[in-house]
């Protein structure tokens, strides 16, 4: 785990000996977790190893069958549905939005943890609400129904709600799905800029290798419902860890941008060099 | 720099106290208007009949100015009928609306999850088995529809419900309760049957006060806890996941709009059998003349009210010499109005 | 397993699972034919069908009374089956029961209308008025549910049908209310029977509970097809209008014909079709509509003509009708089902 220097770096949340089910498959088996505050951090690993359900439960929305999720030293389930709503937001998996809803509609219900039947629009909601607009670059949609519009638009207006929610820890599962490159990198800068101006913790789910090494400050890689490994990209994210976790051989260089950790895949029609050390890529 | 929210809506603020909301123009034009619709009507209602009232006489009877006949006919006859009228309206309009949202299915209505079909068999056992125990039709139906709402839920509950599955027990239930009507309709006598179906079509036929009071004070109950959940019912529209991770208790929330939807339901049918349709057409009209996403539960109260109000007045003028129930003519009235409103919404392109 | 060796394997297992189904049909079949007010022991039933009847009372009652009534049980049965499974996979709702086409309203309110305004009282009658009715609302609702843009979609198909079916029920209650007499046939028809049907009546109605049943199993290759959606069957090759055609029609000319004769018991479309899905997966066949439709043709009676035996047993002399039955025995079992397994979004 990362050394945490930085002051008021944000709520503690962490997961001990977490076992989680679903009837009787069990998915997650004795986990323990500790989410650097303040940091990014990225979970990776193959599909149904379970990493959306290890969100999910860290959202309190899966009561797990063994071991506790901590916030700030409390057990998540013993916090109000309200206040851990201010603490703590999750963007859940293909999120559906009721017919008509429109975007600046959908991006107010952000606001309802901080919303009293009394209090329902206060100056601070209006300015969160154009806030998050203007951040996802949503603001010319303001007005649209949300199920009019491509695939891209509605994931940013989803992810425009969960910024007005304004938590200092933000869960995102998958994130950048139906997104083309460019918003993709939108929306991780986006994230970044969340994580270092206004110092939100911020735990995702990627299935890009190269984006979670690239924007992540920790990297958490599961396997089957165990921690593969986690730390910093540079030290998770070698050759041998992807061939374990993710079955796939690949050469693992450098990010000619940004000097990260880039992985390289090796398939059937394009096996490389026969030397599988790293080899910077000019 | 700020966007302008959209030019439908306002939002308004008030220093102190802290009391802040959004105001929609049209909702609110579209519900004045009903509202002022809904008044007409009941003013017609009051006057029209087998004699004849002009409204500045009913105002006479009212104020208790008037001759002693009219003000006894005002009072006794026209003035329970209306105020029934006035008050199922609302309630299945509501009570619509509040399924409708918590199901996430424009097509759930309280009339096809087996409420009213309990209220219905509950009341025909009492007409053709003599199973009522001194208690009136009224009652008989209240715990009719209280008992199969009850049993709905519990047997929807599996470790918390959601709305697919209450739905899909209230329909199971609704198909027992029917059959079971239909067998002792079938099995009593031709009078029996007769009366039975005419309560079981939605009559305002002979409605007293008595049988108003228990409506009236319960709605004064519901209809503002239906009120005040509104703003959680709209964040639970966003499903369950995202409704729990903006701090709303969704079981919680889910319950309490099922007990007022069913609540107000029961009453409604206690008093005017299941009038027919209203439940299910009014929130879907209400929504679309207000253009929201949701169906909003004032407006769909006061569609309601309009339409049992105005197809009552119907039923009593059309076939000269006898009083039709009012659950005839919300039926043939409704549906072409639902059917229009559905194909205006897809030729503009929001989808059905 | 090579794929065709997978495939050869579930074949034996859904032709069992359809052996089993026709056995305990035709076990029914015979029960159906030996209970009753007067009990007939299962030899002698055999004999009297191979025209050696025991005695003169036996012979009529098996000839003119069992024999009708248990053929009417099949080939109703049969008919509500089939088109409750093609309803459900052409509106790709679990919760659609050929029903919401509006084919049961517009055949009650033909008989009202029948009795109420025509005077008519004989059997035949009104029969062929609740066909006609049935067919009449069922175009009804198809033009009215392809009205608007996007043309007819299963849920403006669905509201479509809730629409003209309430606009009808509300226009019976309005003719029985006023006229006792149609009161009277209806609530009747309306319980759900098949007692008081002689052989006539049935052997009118086959030709179209045929046509109907033939275009019914024609779908089925098809109907694979649509439950993958609208765009992947399209470019399967698959016709999407000509196929809504094919099973409205189908739909329309099977329930129509159930249900003039015996009444609205159209939930037995809802509720058998479900059954099937859940043997058909437990017996690791997948739902392949090849499969469905035919175990659907073949469950359907037997729950019909079980609720009817029971109905003739419990409140001896007095018979309850079948289509009441039916109720309180499927009910519960789709209660039961829904509360088991997620029911199928198909």
């Amino acid at each position: 785990m990362t050394d945490v220097s930085r002051e008021n770096a944000g709520p503690d949340l962490r997961a001990q000996g977490l076992r989680l089910a679903y009837d009787d498959r069990i998915v997650v088996d004795d986990l323990d977790l500790a989410i650097p505050p303040g940091r990014i951090t990225a979970v990776v690993g193959a599909n149904a190893c379970g990493k959306s359900t290890l969100l999910r439960a860290l959202a309190r929305l899966l009561a797990p069958k063994a071991g506790t999720v901590l916030l700030d030293g409390r057990s998540v389930h013993s916090i109000p549905t309200r206040t851990l709503a201010q603490q703590l937001g999750i963007l859940p998996q293909a999120p559906v939005a009721p017919e008509g809803l429109t975007v600046i509609d959908l991006v107010g219900r952000g606001r309802s943890p901080h919303q009293t039947w009394w209090r329902q629009w206060s100056g601070t909601d209006e300015e969160a609400v154009h806030e998050a607009l203007r951040a996802t670059d949503m603001t010319d949609l303001a007005h649209r129904a949300v199920d009019e519009l491509s695939g891209g638009q509605r994931q940013r207006a989803w992810i425009a709600m969960a910024v007005a929610q304004g938590t200092p820890v933000m869960l995102l599962d998958e994130p950048t799905t139906y997104l083309d490159l460019a918003h993709q990198i939108d929306v991780l800068d986006l994230i970044t800029d969340l994580n270092r101006h206004q110092g939100r913790t911020v735990v995702m789910v990627l299935h890009d290798l190269n984006q979670a090494c690239r924007y992540a400050d920790h990297v958490v890689a599961m396997k089957a419902g165990r921690i593969a490994g986690e730390g910093p990209p540079a030290e998770v994210i070698t050759a041998a860890m992807v061939e374990d976790v993710f079955g796939l051989r690949c050469v693992v260089g450098e990010d000619p941008v940004s000097g990260t950790p880039m992985v390289v895949p090796m398939g059937r029609h394009h096996e490389g060099t026969d030397d599988p050390a790293t080899v910077p890529i000019g | 720099m700020t966007t302008q929210l959209a030019p439908d809506r306002a939002p308004f603020r008030l220093p102190t106290p802290p009391i802040s909301g959004i105001l929609r123009p049209r909702l609110l034009t579209v519900c004045l208007t009903l509202a002022l619709t809904t008044f007409l009507a009941f003013c017609v209602e009051t006057s029209v009949g087998d004699i004849p009232i002009p409204l500045t006489d009913v105002m006479k009877a009212l104020a208790g100015t008037g001759d002693p006949g009219t003000e006894l006919i005002v009072h006794e006859l026209r003035l329970p009928r209306a105020l029934a009228g006035l008050l199922v309206g609302i309630a299945f309009g509501v009570s619509g609306a509040l399924l409708q949202t918590v199901t996430l299915n424009p097509l759930a209505s309280p009339d096809m999850i087996g409420i009213t079909q309990g209220a219905g068999t509950a009341v025909v056992a009492g007409i053709v088995l003599g199973w009522d125990g001194g208690l009136g039709t009224q009652a008989l139906g209240l715990i009719g529809a209280l008992t199969t709402g009850l049993l709905v839920y519990a047997l929807a509950w599996k470790r918390g419900t959601t709305g697919y599955r209450i739905v899909l027990v209230g329909v199971g239930v609704a198909w027992i309760c029917t059959s079971a009507t239909d067998y002792l309709m079938a099995r009593g006598q031709r009078f029996q049957a007769q009366a039975a179906l005419g309560w079981l079509v939605g009559n305002l036929n002979g409605r007293t006060w008595d049988q108003i009071g228990p409506l009236a004070l319960t709605m004064a109950l519901l209809i503002p806890a239906a009120l005040l959940l509104g703003r959680q019912m709209r964040v639970l529209q966003l499903g369950d996941d995202v409704a729990r991770g903006l701090g709303t208790r969704v079981q919680l929330v889910r319950v309490a709009v099922l007990l007022v939807s069913v609540g107000l339901v029961a009453f409604g049918t206690a008093t005017a059998g299941p009038v027919a349709f209203v439940a299910l057409a009014a929130p879907q009209v209400a929504q679309r003349l207000c253009g929201t996403a949701h169906p909003p539960p004032v407006a769909a109260g006061l569609t309601g009210a309009v339409m049992v109000l105005g197809s009552d007045l119907i039923a009593r003028k059309l076939v000269p010499g006898t009083e039709l129930p009012v659950g005839i003519v919300t039926g043939v009235l409704g549906a072409p109005v639902l059917l229009w409103l559905l194909v205006r919404a897809n030729r503009a392109g929001s989808g059905g | 397993m090579g794929t065709s060796a997978v495939r050869a394997a579930k074949r034996p297992r859904a032709v069992l699972l359809l052996a089993l189904s026709c056995a305990a049909l035709l076990a029914l079949c015979a029960l159906s034919m030996a209970y009753g007010a007067l009990g007939v022991p299962l030899d002698q039933v055999w004999h009297t069908l191979l025209g050696d009847a025991p005695s003169r009372r036996i012979d009529t009652v098996i000839w003119s009374v069992r024999l009708p009534r248990t053929a009417l049980g099949l080939a109703t049965g049969a008919a509500l089956g089939l088109s409750g499974a093609l309803m459900q996979a052409l509106t790709r709702n679990p919760l659609a029961d050929p029903g919401i086409l509006g084919v049961s309203a517009g055949a009650a309110f033909a008989v009202v209308l029948s009795v109420g305004v025509l005077g008519l009282g004989s059997v035949y009658g009104y029969i062929w008025f609740a066909f006609g009715g049935a067919l009449a609302a069922s175009v009804l609702v198809y033009l009215l549910g392809g009205l608007g843009r996007s043309g007819s979609t299963p849920v403006k198909l669905a509201l479509a049908g809730v629409a003209v079916t309430s606009v009808l029920f509300s226009l019976t209650s309005a003719v029985a209310l006023t006229d006792p007499d149609a009161l009277n046939r209806y609530r009747f028809w309306s319980a759900g029977s098949l007692a008081g049907q002689d052989e006539g009546v049935l052997l009118r109605v086959l030709p179209f509970l045929g046509v109907g049943a033939v275009l019914a199993l024609a779908c089925a290759p098809s109907l694979n097809r649509l439950a993958l959606g609208d765009d992947v069957a399209k470019s399967l090759g698959l016709r999407l209008g000509l196929i809504r055609i094919q099973g409205v029609i189908a739909v329309t000319l099977l329930t129509g014909g159930a249900v003039a004769v015996i009444g609205p018991v159209v939930f037995v479309g809802l509720v058998v079709p479900h059954i099937a899905r859940v043997l058909t997966q437990s017996a690791g066949i997948g739902p392949d509509y090849r499969w469905l439709l035919p175990l659907s043709a073949i469950l359907a009676p037997c729950l019909l003509l079980a609720a009817d035996i029971a109905g003739r047993l419990l409140a001896r002399p007095v018979e309850i009708q079948a289509g009441v039955l039916v109720a309180f025995v499927g009910g519960p079992f789709f209660i039961a089902l829904v509360r088991r397994r997620r029911l199928a979004e198909l």
